[in-house]
């Protein structure tokens, strides 16, 4: 099979434009410079050949068809002759298709493209926090009926889900705790020794981890390993019209759904926090031990000394808090999930990114309360 | 190629997952310029059938020869070369979700041809002409286009470098009875004015009435090829069952 040939001859004032060959996608290129190039001013006719075509398939018949319609654009006669009648079929096809329109620009980058993406952010996240705002108001209500008739907690749900997100989080948040502990007094102890103060170590991981470290980082880690579950598990349910099916049957979504792990996340982040501040303790003691001879009963009473009850539930009423922000963020995400499973995807990112930014606002937020307080 | 001649010749093919066997010397020729329908009940391999042939699975045993080439002994050149020359449709179109509907269409023409860029935008257009869709659908992403709209989309996306086979997967399923009944005109048009061999897995007995040429059965793991009346025919109980259940008859009825 020879690619695609084009000849061009001029007989008086007409051109015999003679194809050959196959006009397939393999020789579009060369042919598309071809016909491009064809200088027809001044002739009255173009005679276009194909008696020689071996195979023509859309991109070929695409070819003919718009030198053609070019063509007489310009006020020249074309005349096609000579097709097969299986080039001749695709060939009319493709000839009442016309001139399609030209496809949209694909969008290039402009500078002012800059300021438009961030005002588009700046509404956009506006309108989240309001819709979230909203959502809160929903579980507050939702919260308000369930108070009522305590009988509606979904007991199985709720047990599950504290096994889920409380106690399966335990092996990892405890590795990660104990390591906090120890890099906190290994750095106290550094710093701390120049002043001949090693001894405050004991104060260091005792007031920073009951205080911050424990809360914060556990809270981190059931950020990204239950609020992204919360949303990727209520986002399928949104895609499969489970929701959908749940609000038929005459249920609340936020009851069966929300609630459940709202309130599970709250039992089961106070608990993990208060294991996750043991963990790093035990690993700040085991430090201790190692780095300035202090065992592990010295550390404890050195520690008893330190710390108050205070500082303890200074760190142990944020929990709650945090564990209602993921599990709100978490389940607020899923159920604006839309359409395509790409939308879960998105949405869990972006759950866990807003989780964690409001963490920590908060957070700041108690510091700033706590110290205005006096504690 | 000569209209009639094998285009696809599965022999002796075998496929199992694990201890399942899917399908056990199963034979199948499809002629060039034919549609032809592969039906079989729910799990009885028709899409995996599909996938085997162009080569989404591996098969346990047996060959496909495609235009001549086993497709067990192709270096990865070849086999690039010879995805080019078919075009697969698969049920939600399979589209990429994070490009518009001319990038789709354009993914296979970027990387199996040279055309220059004006052209491509041209032939972009055509295709989305060709399948009917509205022009402007083409800078849209898939998730603002309708189920039918996708399907059309995805075969402009399968036509895009002019294949001469066509796979398609469930075409018409999820469509309305008038979208399926265009859908199945659109196929039948395109396959005569381009010249394709189509092989359509399909549950629709409409489609397999009005546009295969030759239907393929498949049951117990193996198939077996004729015409609507040749089937019609045939004593096996699960194609007794299929051709002559109340919902076969009531396509007859329109047929006659």
């Amino acid at each position: 099979m020879t690619a695609g040939l084009m000849e061009t001859a001029r007989r008086g004032e007409d051109i015999v434009l003679t194809a050959a060959g196959a006009w397939t996608i393999q020789a579009a290129r060369a042919l598309d410079e071809g016909l491009r190039a064809l200088q027809a001013t001044g002739a009255k006719k173009v005679l276009i050949v194909l008696t020689d075509l071996t195979a023509l398939d859309t991109v070929g018949a695409w070819l003919i068809a718009r030198t053609e319609r070019e063509l007489r654009a310009a006020g020249i006669a074309v005349d096609i002759g000579g097709a097969k009648p299986g080039h001749q079929a695709l060939l009319t096809r493709i000839m009442e298709a016309g001139q399609p329109p030209p496809l949209p620009p694909e969008p290039g980058f402009h500078l002012v493209d800059i300021v438009a993406n961030t005002g588009e952010a700046l509404i956009h996240g506006g309108r989240q926090a309001r819709d979230m705002l909203g959502f809160f108001g929903a579980i507050v209500i939702a919260i308000g009926r369930l108070l009522r008739r305590p009988s509606r907690i979904r007991f199985t749900s709720l047990v599950s889900n504290i096994e889920q997100h409380g106690l399966n989080a335990m092996p990892i948040v405890g590795i990660l705790l104990f390591l906090v502990g120890i890099v906190v007094a290994y750095q106290g102890v550094g710093q701390l020794r120049r002043f001949g103060a090693e001894i405050l170590t004991v104060d260091l991981v005792g007031i920073s981890v009951l205080r911050e470290m424990g809360v914060l980082i556990t809270s981190i880690v059931v950020a990204g390993r239950s609020g992204s579950a919360f949303t990727a598990q209520i986002g399928t349910m949104q895609v499969n019209e489970e929701v959908d099916a749940i609000r038929t049957l005459g249920l609340d979504p936020l009851e069966v759904l929300v609630l459940p792990r709202m309130l599970a996340l709250m039992i089961a982040l106070p608990l993990l926090t208060f294991f996750a501040n043991m963990m790093a303790i035990l690993g700040g003691a085991f430090m201790a031990s190692q780095n300035i001879d202090i065992t592990f009963a010295q550390f404890l009473s050195l520690l008893n000394q330190a710390v108050t009850l205070t500082h303890f539930w200074v760190g142990m009423i944020k929990a709650p808090v945090f564990a209602f922000l993921i599990a709100m963020v978490g389940c607020f995400e899923g159920m604006r999930v839309r359409g395509s499973a790409e939308s879960v995807g998105r949405l869990t990112t972006q759950a866990v990114v807003e989780s964690l930014f409001l963490v920590i606002v908060f957070d700041a937020g108690f510091s700033v309360l706590f110290t205005y307080l006096g504690y | 190629m000569a209209a009639g001649d094998p285009i696809i010749r599965v022999s002796g093919l075998r496929t199992q997952f694990g201890a399942q066997v899917i399908h056990d010397n199963l034979d199948l020729e499809v002629r060039a310029g034919e549609v032809i329908g592969v039906v079989g009940g729910s799990g009885s391999g028709k899409s995996v059938l599909l996938r085997t042939i162009v080569g989404l699975n591996r098969q346990t045993a047996g060959s496909i020869v495609v235009f001549g080439q086993d497709t067990g002994g192709l270096g990865d050149v070849e086999w690039r070369r010879l995805q080019a020359r078919w075009g697969v449709l698969f049920q939600g179109g399979a589209l990429f979700s994070s490009l518009t509907v001319a990038q789709n269409i354009q993914v296979p023409m970027k990387e199996h041809t040279d055309l220059p860029r004006g052209l491509m935008n041209e032939l972009t257009g055509l295709k989305v002409e060709m399948v009917g869709l509205p022009a402007e659908a083409s800078g849209k992403i898939p998730a603002e286009l309708s189920g039918g709209m996708r399907k059309r989309a995805g075969l402009a996306r399968a036509l895009a470098v002019d294949p001469e086979i066509l796979f398609l997967d469930e075409p018409t399923a999820g469509l309305d009875p008038i979208g399926a009944a265009a859908f199945d005109q659109l196929i039948r048009g395109l396959q005569q004015s381009l010249g394709l061999t189509v092989f359509m897995v399909t549950h629709d007995l409409d489609s397999l009435a009005t546009i295969c040429d030759r239907i393929a059965v498949l049951v117990d793991k193996r198939i077996k090829v004729g015409t609507m009346a040749e089937l019609m025919q045939d004593d096996h109980p699960w194609i007794r069952e299929y051709f002559h259940g109340p919902r076969a008859r009531a396509v007859r009825r329109e047929q006659t």
